[in-house]
């Protein structure tokens, strides 16, 4: 792999993995909560979003030396707004029980917060093709992200993985999952998880007494 | 069915808590609640943003339906939610530079904060009159400075007892909010 691969390769790799939005950097989290009750759900509102994402971040990107700086933010949200209603009308002419299970949810992807970061910090600095990799690779973490909240809530809140049974008729479902607080646990578990490793693999790594560092805050 | 002003009210500030139960404005949520003294003014400055919004959003609705301009709606939605937001931010500099200081980055954020969009969405999406109108984006605003003291208080009692490593920031915090979440849904069919 020569060096311009290896470069495109990271920049999409970096949301997947080390800038992931759900579980390194906490943003967006009104939809990841909200619309996890179930796998399907998840994964459309991770497409959704990635739709968003991409095409706001190629736009920004093309016309990032024709936006002035003071209107940039305000700017950048008309952009954003503009590819939400496409998003929102496209969704409710493919499926409307999906439409009805997302709700206003679509509409809120105006507010995601990796969106609006993604486009001021890094598509209004760089060429277009990588903002749009980059973009890619970010919207694919948060579907992922989404994803492992969405089959574990599903999973144990209703005895299902994308409508199908898995545990036969006897199955007791875990109803917490499914409702609010139930969010708020799963997230705070695979976070737990997360760092669980992290410590583990520093502990690996390094001499025991330099294994117990700060924190890293949020 | 019509549910009266207080019933929406209630509703918005327990039963169906923003926060707690609808999962709107989290960012800040999670971002601004370290601390007791910044938690209530941003709660403050946040429910007059959603107070202004609503109502300025209940008149927009009814331009844009008369002109049958309705996919416009979202955009226009968001450039009054940031023009209430500036205008915060103008009165917050002059009147206490302090303040203004320790909110920082979440006073601008407030644009981006999925309850005030929220507040505009819901309300047009379940045709709710002036009167409504008005008690949905109180009550939504209490209900979320509610949920922002709350947790601010509990993370302050925090500081002082032993929390595993893995478990301290965010991870922490996401568990105490779920009890929280748990607690609220005690409310559940109160105001409905």
């Amino acid at each position: 792999m020569n060096l311009g691969q290896a470069k495109t390769f990271d920049e999409f790799m970096e949301g997947i993995w080390r800038q992931n939005p759900v579980f390194v950097m906490a943003l967006g989290m009104c939809p990841t909560l909200a619309v996890t009750v179930s796998a399907i759900n998840a994964l459309s509102m991770g497409v959704a979003t990635t739709f968003v994402l991409i095409c706001s971040c190629l736009l920004v990107s093309l016309l990032r030396r024709v936006i002035p700086k003071e209107v940039r933010i305000a700017t950048y949200i008309v952009i954003i707004a503009t590819f939400v209603t496409v998003t929102d009308y496209a969704i409710q002419a493919i499926s409307l029980t999906l439409y009805d299970a997302l709700g206003a949810f679509i509409q809120l992807i105006v507010v995601n917060c990796v969106i609006l970061g993604r486009a001021e910090a890094h598509a209004s600095k760089v060429s277009p093709l990588t903002a749009v990799i980059n973009a890619a690779g970010m919207g694919a973490g948060f579907t992922i992200g989404l994803l492992a909240l969405g089959t574990v809530r599903e999973i144990f809140g209703n005895g299902t993985l994308f409508g199908i049974s898995l545990f036969g008729a006897n199955f007791q479902p875990w109803v917490i999952m499914v409702l609010p607080p139930g969010g708020f646990f799963v997230l705070g578990g695979w976070l737990l998880l997360f760092a669980w490793w992290a410590k583990r693999r520093d502990k690996a790594a390094l001499p025991a007494d330099k294994a117990a560092e700060g924190h890293q805050h949020a | 069915m019509h549910e009266s002003a207080a019933q929406i009210f209630i509703s918005a500030l327990l039963a169906n808590n923003f926060v707690l139960a609808m999962f709107l404005g989290l960012c800040p949520f999670l971002g601004v609640s370290a601390r007791l003294d910044t938690a209530f003014p941003m709660g403050v400055a946040t429910t007059f943003v959603m107070l202004v919004a609503s109502l300025c959003a209940f008149g927009l609705n009814l331009l844009l339906s008369s002109l049958h301009l309705e996919f416009l709606r979202l955009i226009s939605y968001i450039v009054i939610i940031a023009s209430a937001v500036q205008l915060v931010e103008m009165v917050l500099k002059k009147r206490s530079p302090t303040l203004f200081r320790a909110l920082g980055i979440f006073l601008p954020l407030i644009t981006t904060n999925c309850a005030v969009l929220g507040v505009a969405l819901f309300q047009t999406a379940r045709e709710y009159d002036f009167l409504q109108s008005l008690a949905f984006s109180l009550g939504g605003g209490a209900g979320f400075t509610l949920a922002l003291v709350l947790m601010a208080s509990v993370r302050e009692r925090l500081q002082l007892s032993d929390v595993p490593g893995i478990a301290q920031g965010t991870a922490m915090t996401l568990v105490l909010a779920g009890i929280l979440s748990l607690g609220f849904m005690g409310f559940a069919g109160i105001g409905s």
